[in-house]
């Protein structure tokens, strides 16, 4: 019975990364993982922790409940898109200048990067939309980045390159030895100014914004209209929060909806991450039980918390003060 | 009799388990179909399963109107009244999250999938709500992502 066989690497792919890195790993919300520049130059245990640890703040989530077995499965997996065997590295350290690392990698490695190793803007592989560079240049401060690349893997990727990604050879290019090497141990030192994340996953948010209306159903549906349009956003619709789940006319009239939209904002944080489906539209409903008229969105925050992107969490504060401000305007 | 039942169910839970994360906050699957043809096969599902697709948003129609250049993108609205009624009156913290939506969207010829895993619901609905809904509502969105997975 195949229940008590050794896990299947390629289902298991299937269910876990194919949706963001493609069926055949060619990338997607993900970065591409079928690449040979990119398997033969990182070695198992990189893999392996960059699985279970993900890559925190940045889309990558960490899969903490898979068996050590399923883990190794899907590493065969990944290793069948490659001819080679994987390489091996120790652990040791390399020593090199971390100041002059530190001026080497503001001169080549920063436009895409980032500055202090924040990685690129968006995710994965661009579609649709032009972009800076195709492929997301990964973060480099990034702990579980850390924990999972060598000092020697780090090395490798500055002489090799990943052909067919942005990623070049800075042996061809023209560095030296002893250049690269002060690179690697500048972004070894990334390890003492990690940046915290920043989407608060401790302590209680509310899921919603909610707040009383001093004014009727009607007039608090106009207010909030006045209170959309000032901050910049367009109208799209008014309806009901049954419309369409009962025929015509059968919905209940006491829970009205508001649905808005700002389509330059929406644009941006559709290439900070394209799941944001989930956000969509904006919206207000309006309630009235017993005569207290209630006006409440969703908390962008607490809903941002489940995409582990450190990015599209500044987009949701700022939605989320956008939200209050709307329903303070509108309700006192 | 119900020993070869019980075989068959388990083969058959092999096999929904590969082509949907699991455990994750979203729910996420891919389809190697270009996009009318998922939102076919989603729509299709959605229905088969007892749910009412309330709506439709074009977000990218929303988008190339105001002269921003995108993919496809929809956002699919389906629920049942009784059990959107239920919540709306038990747990009213979860009203602006109903009814429950479903993004899909192109990625070169291929479309992905994402929702918010139903579990979420469930947490911020607390005690007002019976659990099994949530599950219930889990591994329905499971096997419509399944379907639409598998549809070719
Ligand atoms: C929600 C989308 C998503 C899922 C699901 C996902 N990944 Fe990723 N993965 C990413 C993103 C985005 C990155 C790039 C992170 C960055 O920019 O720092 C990444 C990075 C990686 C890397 C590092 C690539 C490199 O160049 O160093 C590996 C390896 C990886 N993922 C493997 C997997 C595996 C294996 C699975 C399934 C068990 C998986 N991922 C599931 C989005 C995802
Ligand atoms: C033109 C943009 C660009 C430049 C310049 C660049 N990189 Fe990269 N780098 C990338 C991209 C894109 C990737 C991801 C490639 C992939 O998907 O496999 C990458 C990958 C890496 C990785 C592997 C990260 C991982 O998660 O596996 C390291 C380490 C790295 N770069 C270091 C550097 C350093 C150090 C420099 C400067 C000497 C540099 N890069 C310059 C774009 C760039």
């Amino acid at each position: 019975m195949t229940v008590h066989a050794a896990p299947q690497g390629d289902r298991l792919y299937a269910a876990h990364c194919a949706a963001c890195h493609g069926e055949t790993g060619s990338g997607g919300v993900g970065v591409p993982l079928s690449l040979p520049s990119f398997l033969d130059g990182i070695d198992d245990e990189f893999l392996r922790i960059t699985i279970r640890q993900g890559r925190p703040g940045r889309v990558m989530p960490a899969f903490k409940s898979l068996s050590d077995a399923q883990v190794n499965a899907i590493i065969r997996h990944l290793r069948s898109w490659s001819d080679k065997p994987a390489p091996t590295y120790t652990r040791t350290t390399i020593q090199g200048d971390v100041e002059q690392g530190r001026q080497l990698y503001a001169t080549h490695c920063a436009e895409c990067h980032g500055e202090n190793g924040d990685g690129g803007k968006g995710t994965g592989v661009a579609f649709s939309r032009k972009r800076a560079h195709d492929i997301v240049p990964p973060a480099l401060n990034n702990r579980a980045f850390l924990a999972a690349a060598s000092d020697e893997m780090i090395r490798r990727t500055l002489q090799q390159g990943r052909q067919g990604t942005p990623m070049q050879s800075f042996i061809k290019l023209g560095l030296s030895g002893q250049q690269i090497n002060d690179l690697v141990s500048y972004v070894r030192s990334f390890e003492l100014q990690q940046a915290t994340p920043k989407v608060p996953h401790d302590g209680h948010v509310e899921a919603a914004i909610s707040m009383e209306s001093a004014y009727s159903l009607e007039e608090t549906v106009e207010n909030l209209k006045d209170a959309i349009i000032s901050q910049n956003f367009i109208i799209i619709r008014e309806d009901t929060l049954e419309h369409g789940l009962v025929r015509e006319g059968e919905d209940d009239p006491s829970e009205k909806i508001l649905h808005f939209c700002n389509f330059k904002f929406l644009y941006d944080a559709l290439e900070v991450d394209p799941r944001i489906g989930m956000f969509l539209p904006c919206r207000v409903t309006v309630t009235e039980i017993d005569g207290k008229v209630t006006v409440t969105t969703i908390n962008p925050v607490y809903l941002g918390r489940l995409f582990n992107n450190d990015e599209l969490h500044e987009y949701c504060v700022e939605m989320k003060a956008l939200y209050t401000t709307i329903l303070e305007d509108a309700t006192l | 009799m119900k020993q070869r039942l019980g075989g068959l169910f388990l083969l058959l839970a092999a096999w929904q388990l590969p082509v949907i994360a699991m455990a994750e906050d979203l729910i996420m699957t891919r389809s190697v179909l270009a996009f009318p043809e998922a939102m076919l096969a989603l729509q299709e599902s959605i229905a088969a399963h007892g749910y009412t697709v309330s709506r439709v948003q074009r977000i990218d129609v929303g988008l190339t109107g105001m002269g921003y250049e995108t993919d496809k993108y929809r956002v699919v609205f389906a629920g049942k009244i009784e059990e959107i009624r239920q919540f709306t009156d038990k747990a009213p913290q979860l009203t602006p999250f109903l009814p429950p939506k479903i993004a899909i969207f192109a990625e070169g010829g291929q479309t992905v999938l994402v929702t918010i895993n139903p579990q979420q619901y469930g947490e911020i609905a607390g005690d007002a709500i019976d659990p099994a809904i949530f599950d219930r509502w889990e591994s329905d969105l499971r096997s419509i992502f399944h379907d639409v997975n598998s549809a070719r």
